[in-house]
Order: C-alpha cells, then structure tokens, then sequence
C-alpha cells in the first residue's frame, strides 16, 4: 500500500498522489517516510523531499522550510515554497545566500529570533546549493 | 414639458451610463469566476493548517505560562485591534459601507465597555470610511491596490506586523471584520477573532488514529512558535480572498441592477420622447388646419 503524499502551499494544492516512499527533509534530519510510519508532526527545514517509486526516486522538490503531518496512511507537507530541483540555478542560491548572511549578521546581538530566522535562511540558501550539485 | 433636444439628450446619457455599466458587470463577473477559483484553491492547506493545530493545541496546556501569546492571546481583554478587510474601488453595492457600519458598531460597542479601540484598515475604501468616522483610533493601513491578484507573501507581510504589534504589547486581542462571500448576491459580514487563535475542535484527528499521539520533532513548543504565525497568515490571507471574491459578485450584482434601471429609465424616457414628438405634431397639425378653416 502506497503513502498518500500531499504537498500543499497556501496558494494551493500543488501535488497529491501515492508514492512507495518519500523522504523529507525533518527538523532534525532526513525522515523516511514508508507507509504505515507512526504519526508525527514535524519542521521542515530547507532542503529537498525526494518521492521514490519502488527504488527510484522520481522526483525532487526543493522545499524551503515548512510542516508536515505524517500518519500510517498519507503524508502531508505544508510548505511556502515548493521547486522542482531541476529548475532551480547556482546564481539563485548565491543571491540568496548572500541574502542570508546579510539578514543574520544584522539582527541585533539581543535579538535572538531574528538571529534564528537569519541562520534558518542560511540554510535554506546551503541546502538549495547542496541540491543542485 | 422637457423639449424634444433635451429628451434626446439625456436619453442617450442613460444609454452610455447602461454600456459603462454592463461593461463592468462582465468584468466583475469574470474576476469574480477568478477570485472564486482562487478562494478554492487556498482551502486545502487552511483545512491541513487546521488539522495540525489542532492536534498540537491538545497536546499543550493553555494555561502554561510558557504557551505563546498568539495561541492564548496576553492574559488581558482591554486593547482591541480591529482589522476591517474592505475593497480599493467602489460601486460595489452595501459592500464597503457594510464593513465600515459593522467596525464602527463593534467599536462603538467596545468603547462603550471601557475598552480601548486601535484599527488597523486593509484596503482603500475603508481606510477613507474609518478615516472619516474613527480617525483618532486608526493605526495605519495597508492596500493591495493594483495587484492583479493577491499573493500569500503580500500577507505575510501583514501578518508579520500583527505579530510585531503583539509582542509589544500594543493590543490583547485582534479581530478581522470582512465580507465573507457566500453567493454573487449574498456577503456576510464576518468578525473572526484572530488573537487568541480559537483553538479548532480537535476530535477529528484524535479519531482517525484511533486515539494514537502524534510524535513531535522538535518539541510541541517550537512547532507551535513556527506554526502560529504563518496560521495567522493564512487566516488573514483566506478572509482576504473571501474578500476580494465577495467585492466582484457584490459589484456584479450591483452593476446588474443599475443596468438594468438604465434599461427602465430608457423605456421611460423614449415613451416621453415619443409623446412630446406626437403633441408637437398634432399641435402644427391644429395650427395648419385651423389656418385654413379661418380663410
């Protein structure tokens, strides 16, 4: 039995059938999701959700941080920027890189929220690097 | 009696007011068939945001000095923060002036608790409206004046000011004043509290897996601290599409009648146009034969 994968962003339904397995990119490391996963809520960070059909993996999306639900049967991201890999350019992860950097480095030594935001940026911005290469 | 040039004037103003306004009651129309489709659209992950919260609010005492504000609001109930959500162009019917009554009535009525009132307008129309009415209590305002269609990001930005204001203690409870819609004919003016999030009836997922936990990574905590805002962004950002579709069937329905009072008013004006030609006629007609009789 399939997982059911959804990948949502606010705007809307971006994607939704069944997939053998599908890896995401957790808070705290990659997560396996195979059917019959117990249920989790999770964080996403920046990096790539890889849909596997039996061993091969059939697509990647860049996802640049969000949630997911996962339950025995379906798997449901909510994400704010959903890309498949193969569109995305070196030259886009530089600028946003450099972006990062910029918005960590100015948030104010007190400020830790900012200083956080700042530091997910950049590694949103690394994990679209990682994804191209 | 009008003269026959004035008749033939005003007749032919009505008929270019009837072309203007059928003209703009298809353009609502096809915006309105747009907005809908994108209303549509949005509800999927409000429903899935829904779903989540509501299996992380169970998981955490509200009570818990350390559960964030944005979901238990600041332990007070004594600054408002209204966010009355109108239009940026007018003939649109009731439509505007329907939400700025409502925030002038639910501000009325908190001042007359002993409240104090801050609004925070979206939208021209109701800016202009409050700025008039209320203008010692508005804080600023925001309009998506000119975007062919409104984008999540446009109000995260809003959403993120909300955030702000919170946490500076500027306010204790937000509420959204907005036109819901319900059909081309029918909007309903919706207040929907943001601040504190009303926590959604979390039966649903306790059900469906038969009662199992949710694991959470990380901690419920930081989920939450992430997931409340962009929940206050999606609701803004749903009541604002809810918004932008009730303005094009409210304007559509209100272009559909004045199109079709032009209508009347033709049919008026050309029977007197007509009439007048007659009597004209006759009366020359009197003149001739009375002429002739006298010789």
């Amino acid at each position: 039995m399939p997982v059911a994968l959804e990948i949502v962003s606010p705007e809307k339904l971006l994607l939704s059938r069944p997939v053998d397995m599908v890896v995401i990119p957790a808070w705290e490391g990659e997560m396996g999701v195979l059917p019959g996963h117990a249920p989790a809520i999770v964080m996403l960070r920046g990096g790539v959700i890889a849909l596997y059909q039996g061993d091969q993996i059939t697509d990647r999306l860049y996802v640049s941080g969000g949630f997911a639900e996962v339950t025995p049967e379906r798997c449901t991201v909510l994400a704010n920027e959903v890309r498949p890999v193969a569109e995305l350019t070196r030259a886009e992860a530089e600028t946003r890189m450099g972006a990062a950097v910029l918005a960590f480095e100015s948030a104010g030594k007190e400020d830790t929220a900012a200083q956080e935001a700042g530091m997910d940026q950049i590694q949103a911005a690394q994990a679209m690097a990682d994804a191209i290469s | 009696m009008p003269s026959l040039k004035s008749l033939r004037m005003r007749i032919n103003s009505v008929k270019s007011t009837q072309k203007i306004t059928s003209a703009m009651k298809m353009v609502a129309a096809s915006k309105l068939r747009r907005a809908q489709a994108q209303v549509e659209a949005a509800r999927p992950y409000a429903v899935r945001m829904e779903r989540m919260l509501g299996a992380l609010a169970a998981s955490i005492p509200t009570d818990s000095p350390s559960a964030p504000p944005l979901l238990v609001g600041t332990g007070m109930n004594q600054t408002h923060l209204l966010v009355p959500i109108t239009a940026d162009r007018g003939l649109a019917g009731a439509f505007n002036a329907s939400i700025g009554r409502a925030t002038r009535a639910l501000a009325r009525r908190l001042e007359s608790e002993g409240k104090t009132v801050k609004i925070l307008a979206v939208g021209r129309k109701g800016r202009d409206f409050l700025r008039r009415e209320l203008a010692s209590r508005m804080i600023g305002d925001v309009s998506y004046a000119g975007k062919r269609q409104i984008e999540f990001s446009d109000v995260q930005d809003l959403a993120e000011r909300i955030t702000d204001m919170l946490h500076d203690h500027q306010f204790d409870v937000c509420t959204l004043v907005y036109n819901r819609f319900q059909s081309v004919i029918s909007q309903v003016v919706t207040e929907q509290q943001l601040i504190p999030a009303p926590i959604p009836a979390n039966d649903t997922g306790a059900d469906l897996l038969g009662g199992a936990a949710y694991e959470f990574e990380p901690d419920e905590e930081t989920i939450l601290t992430r997931l409340l805002p962009q929940n206050l962004a999606v609701q803004i950002y749903r009541a604002v599409l809810e918004s932008v579709a009730g303005e094009h069937g409210a304007r559509m329905t209100a272009m559909d009648n004045s199109t079709r009072n032009a209508g009347d008013m033709i049919k008026r004006l050309s029977q007197n146009y007509n009439r007048a030609r007659q009597a004209n006629i006759t009366k020359e007609l009197i003149e001739i034969i009375s002429g002739a009789e006298a010789v």
